[in-house]
């Protein structure tokens, strides 16, 4: 099961980022196929935002093929997002927590680091384009 | 389609020589979380104890889920009101509260108000009176959800209390309508404390109702436009403008166009709700009169 949570900062529209959750989850291999998404009434009494708005996601969300409601049930994952590139993960996520010790051990701060990161693999994105 | 659960035309309501509320028309559909925004004094209050029977409006008519306000008994079994600040008996118990409200309304569930309750963690037997704000708010919510309303109608419900008694408050306001399908209207002279919670607004300034609308609609055409200085006599057919600032070389304007703006001598920005909001608030000192509606 996914619990979702809302940065009312972040300028992207409330049913968007439920969207942006699930299919994250997905593809951490988090909500797997069969796995049920919670109800309406559990998201808004948890999360504080109108049922309407979580109604939208997951429309939005078995329109894209990812999920289907079964009347009276609730919504369910009918797709796996993750591939072969999940077993890479682990060892990539041992990399990467490496080179962030070996960062912070140069001195960087949380945000130096952010900031890192995200420039190069920006730039990375673009060459490849 | 359903009836609209609030339909006003031309409702006006007058103290003395003082309009508080002029000329409001209105077609709020029904199954929405309503947020009703306006400064204080610009007759939030007014309005919605029109709606509740309350009070009776001076000119204009006003249908509540299709029926009078101030008709009687099974209207007011339809809707569920609490009133500014969340009032209470200070003398009477949790639990004669929620004996009161059986008493009164035949559609009482029990069960659903003994459920918030042990939720909420209060104690039956406590006195109204010594409840903090967040659990007095949550007691008059329990009171008027249990009558199961098909409308909740809800003044400042949450403006005197603190961040996490808000969050709780909506909450257990977004579970009552998932569950039972109603409609709410709530009022605030904040936008950020509806953001979360409303699909559907209503800017009420100075006695008059500024914009309504579906909150998408709404986020969707009106644009913030920044570009060089220019006159205003150019701007495309359809575009309205709401609020203008200029400097020296530079105008930044808040406009309302129901089509895509591609003017490219402007930067086109999204609004926020509260950017959008605040726009309309400030064009009371520039333009005395405008009146808009967006009902599509």
């Amino acid at each position: 099961m996914i619990e979702f949570h809302l940065d009312g900062r972040s300028g992207v529209a409330p049913y968007m980022q439920l969207i942006q959750q699930v299919r994250q989850a997905m593809r951490l291999g988090l909500l797997a196929e069969g796995d049920q998404l919670p109800t309406v009434k559990d998201v808004v009494s948890k999360v504080a935002i109108n049922p309407n708005t979580v109604l939208k996601a997951y429309r939005e969300l078995e329109y894209e093929g990812l999920v289907a409601a079964r009347p009276g049930v609730g919504t369910f994952v009918t797709r796996t997002l993750t591939d072969e590139s999940l077993a890479a993960h682990g060892p990539l996520r041992e990399e990467l927590i490496a080179w962030l010790a070996r960062a912070r051990a140069a001195g960087l701060t949380a945000e130096s680091i952010e900031a890192l990161f995200v420039s190069t693999f920006r730039a990375r994105i673009e060459e490849s384009a | 389609m359903s009836r609209p659960v609030l339909q006003a035309e031309g409702l006006s309501k007058r103290y003395g020589r003082r309009l508080a509320l002029s000329d409001c028309t209105l077609a709020i559909p029904a199954g929405r979380v309503v947020g009703l925004v306006g400064p204080n004094g610009a007759g939030k209050t007014t309005l919605l104890h029109i709606a509740v029977g309350l009070l009776p409006p001076t000119a204009g008519s006003i249908e509540v889920l299709g029926g009078h306000p101030a008709s009687g008994a099974a209207q007011l079994a339809k809707v569920g009101f609490v009133a500014q600040d969340a009032p209470i008996y200070a003398g009477l118990s949790v639990a004669d509260h929620l004996r009161f409200g059986a008493h009164m309304n035949p559609g009482w569930d029990q069960r659903l108000a003994d459920e918030r309750i042990g939720r909420l963690g209060l104690d039956p037997s406590q006195k109204a009176g010594k409840l903090s704000g967040g659990q007095r708010a949550q007691l008059a919510l329990t009171l008027a959800i249990a009558k199961l309303p098909d409308l909740l109608i809800l003044d400042e419900p949450i403006a005197s209390l603190d961040p996490l008694a808000r969050r709780e408050f909506l909450q257990g306001l977004m579970a009552y309508i998932a569950e039972h399908d109603a409609s709410v209207i709530l009022s605030s002279h904040l936008v950020s404390d509806l953001e979360r919670v409303c699909d559907y607004l209503v800017v009420l300034v100075a006695s008059r109702v500024r914009v309504s609308g579906e909150v998408d609609d709404l986020l969707t055409n009106h644009h913030r436009l920044t570009g060089a200085r220019r006159d205003l006599a150019n701007l495309p057919t359809g575009t309205e403008v709401i609020e203008e600032s200029h400097i020296d070389r530079q105008s930044t304007l808040t406009v309302r166009s129901t089509s895509p703006i591609d003017d490219r001598s402007f930067t086109v920005e999204q609004l926020t709700l509260e950017d959008l909001v605040l726009a309309y608030l400030s064009q009371q000192t520039t333009h005395p009169q405008p009146v808009l509606e967006t009902t599509p």
